[in-house]
């Protein structure tokens, strides 16, 4: 059974393709992850698929739904958490609560009741009549989801969830998820561009890249069908490594910021003809690192760029330190 | 979207408003200032210098209308305009994806905004009591609500449809300085209409506000220049303008 079906969704702003004819489906009871950099087009399709967005063509089927005719039945259908935070800050996190509440029409015994337990599950409840603005972003966006699941929805979507939070933090809103999921069957829909978040959280990973999936599948599937081992050289003249490895057991070979980045079988056997062909150019080697296929590598062969310099590209970077700014 | 409106959606947006109102004092006190000063100031300053003939009242009197008139307005277009916070801090969009019509939530923010502007204009109604003000009938004062409750729902759908056009406060001061202090100066709230030049006057005839503050003058004096049901009429009329345009531009608000 599948939550969601998205056929040849597209968007344009001013002539510009955000998401270009994307389709794929997420089963229900699903922690499904979209994964790629600032500004390919996760939050657009996320939009869409709440509603608050219309596409410029195509279409999406939520919780049986079409997202172009019954805006409302998916309204109440979803939860949202976004990438920025979207709390009154001046009202108190019971406030926030009963706020949302009241909009999705919860009567209000039932109201209190799931209130009362949703705060619970965030731990949360001894902090209920705080005003939000004394709270930490651990603690406002774990609020956020407690929102986004009152009015009990059968898909929840989470855009960037751990944006700008501590390490610790982001272990625990995982178990959250991972908790939710499980025990309330909720079909988990999440956009990332940490690749670890989406490695351990998600069961199904989509890789978007410049507005396209370029890949769908498990993220074991994912590594698998890469293969083999991953060396990873840091090198001052890591385009001149680049160019001299040319090697018949290379698999596929990549120069992004001072490091190559080689996909092999058998890394063991051939990490010391590596070296030796350095030296032997007298090309410099910082270090050189033997490691499994990460999702960082899949991205990086899809692409040819590592997740980090595909953002960096874009002019959302600007955007992207003011919202950090504005977060803390 | 249908556009239907539940009168629980619209109580739960306007009571946030007011909830929000309620707490920040700073902004109760502050915005109580300017028009206290402005009351004493030129009200005991300008009384003995200032002869209003024919109006059978004195500058005090003749004042404490225009000055509860511009309480009201200054509090309905900040709460208007507070849906830029709402944009920026993003609490907007968690309104907007939620299965309600943007009428509903277009409603609620004006009977929020005119709400606590009525209260403003109240408080500088009940200061004036000590400053001579006379409420002799129970209808006048009633009139003069009503006036306030128009200006209210008319100036926070005004500041509504600024806010739908703005994505920060940068133009904030703009707006205040060229277009809200002009409708107050030629309003007639600081001295009678017809003490200005003639090429003037047709400027204060076109001021939405001017009708307002005639109205509460009417309402609380007894006496007015012009027509308070002509007032009333125009007054109401712009309202509907106001709120119609309003909704028009909130509804194509993209987040």
């Amino acid at each position: 059974m599948f939550a969601i079906k998205v056929e040849n969704l597209t968007k344009e702003f001013d002539g510009l393709v955000a998401v270009d004819n994307v389709s794929f489906d997420i089963e229900a009871g699903e922690i499904f992850g979209l994964l790629g950099p600032n500004g390919a087009g996760k939050t657009t399709i996320l939009s869409m698929l709440s509603t608050i967005l219309k596409p410029t063509s195509g279409t999406a089927i939520v919780n049986d739904l079409d997202i172009l005719k019954d805006e409302d039945g998916v309204r109440k259908s979803i939860g949202i958490v976004f990438q920025d935070q979207s709390l009154d800050e001046e009202l108190t996190a019971y406030e926030n609560m009963d706020f949302h509440g009241r909009l999705y029409r919860i009567p209000k015994n039932l109201r209190q009741e799931r209130i009362a337990e949703l705060l619970k599950l965030v731990e949360l409840e001894d902090r209920k009549d705080s005003l939000v603005k004394t709270f930490s972003g651990g603690m406002r966006r774990r609020l956020e989801i407690a929102r986004g699941l009152l009015h009990h929805p059968k898909v929840l979507f989470l855009d960037e969830p751990t944006l700008g939070l501590d390490p610790q933090t982001r272990n625990h809103l995982w178990q959250y998820i991972e908790n939710l999921n499980k025990e309330k069957g909720i079909t988990i829909i999440l956009t990332t561009h940490y690749m670890d978040e989406a490695d351990k959280l998600c069961e199904k990973v989509a890789i978007i890249d410049m507005g396209k999936i370029i890949a769908l599948d498990t993220p074991q599937k994912l590594k698998e069908d890469l293969g083999g081992d991953v060396i990873t050289i840091k090198s001052p003249d890591a385009d001149k490594i680049y160019s001299k490895i040319k090697a018949s057991w290379v698999k596929n070979i990549e120069s992004h910021d001072g490091f190559v980045t080689i996909n092999l079988e058998n890394a063991e056997k051939h990490i010391t003809e590596i070296v030796s062909l350095s030296s032997h150019n007298n090309i410099d080697i910082e270090s050189i690192s033997i490691h499994k296929p990460t999702l960082e590598d899949v991205f990086l062969n899809f692409t040819g760029k590592t997740i980090r310099e595909q953002e960096f590209n874009t002019k959302d970077q600007m955007r992207m330190r003011q919202r950090l700014w504005r977060r803390r | 979207m249908e556009e239907e409106i539940t009168v629980d959606i619209v109580y739960t947006i306007w009571l946030r408003h007011i909830k929000r109102y309620i707490r920040s004092r700073s902004r109760i006190i502050g915005s109580l200032g300017m028009p206290l000063f402005f009351l004493l100031v030129l009200g005991f300053g300008l009384n003995s210098v200032v002869d209003l003939p024919g109006m059978g009242q004195d500058y005090m009197g003749f004042l404490i209308p225009g000055i509860i008139s511009m309480s009201v307005l200054f509090t309905s277009v900040f709460s208007g305009i507070q849906i830029i916070w709402d944009k920026q801090f993003g609490f907007l969009k968690e309104t907007l994806v939620a299965p309600v019509s943007r009428m509903e939530i277009m409603l609620g923010q004006t009977l929020g905004g005119a709400t606590t502007s009525l209260i403003q204009g109240l408080i500088i109604l009940v200061f004036s009591l000590f400053l001579g003000l006379n409420i002799s009938n129970i209808y006048g004062f009633l009139v003069a609500c009503a006036f306030m409750v128009l200006i209210g729902l008319s100036f926070t759908a005004f500041g509504i449809a600024i806010a739908s056009k703005m994505d920060d406060m940068h133009g904030f001061q703009l707006i205040i300085n060229f277009v809200i202090f002009p409708i107050f100066g030629l309003s007639g709230a600081l001295f009678p209409l017809n003490s200005l030049p003639s090429w003037l006057q047709p400027l204060t005839l076109i001021d939405p506000l001017a009708y307002g503050v005639e109205g509460i003058r009417y309402g609380l004096l007894g006496t007015s220049q012009i027509n308070p049901y002509f007032c009333f009429i125009v007054l109401a009329g712009f309202t509907v303008f106001m709120m119609t345009f309003g909704s028009y531009l909130f509804r194509k608000i993209q987040i």
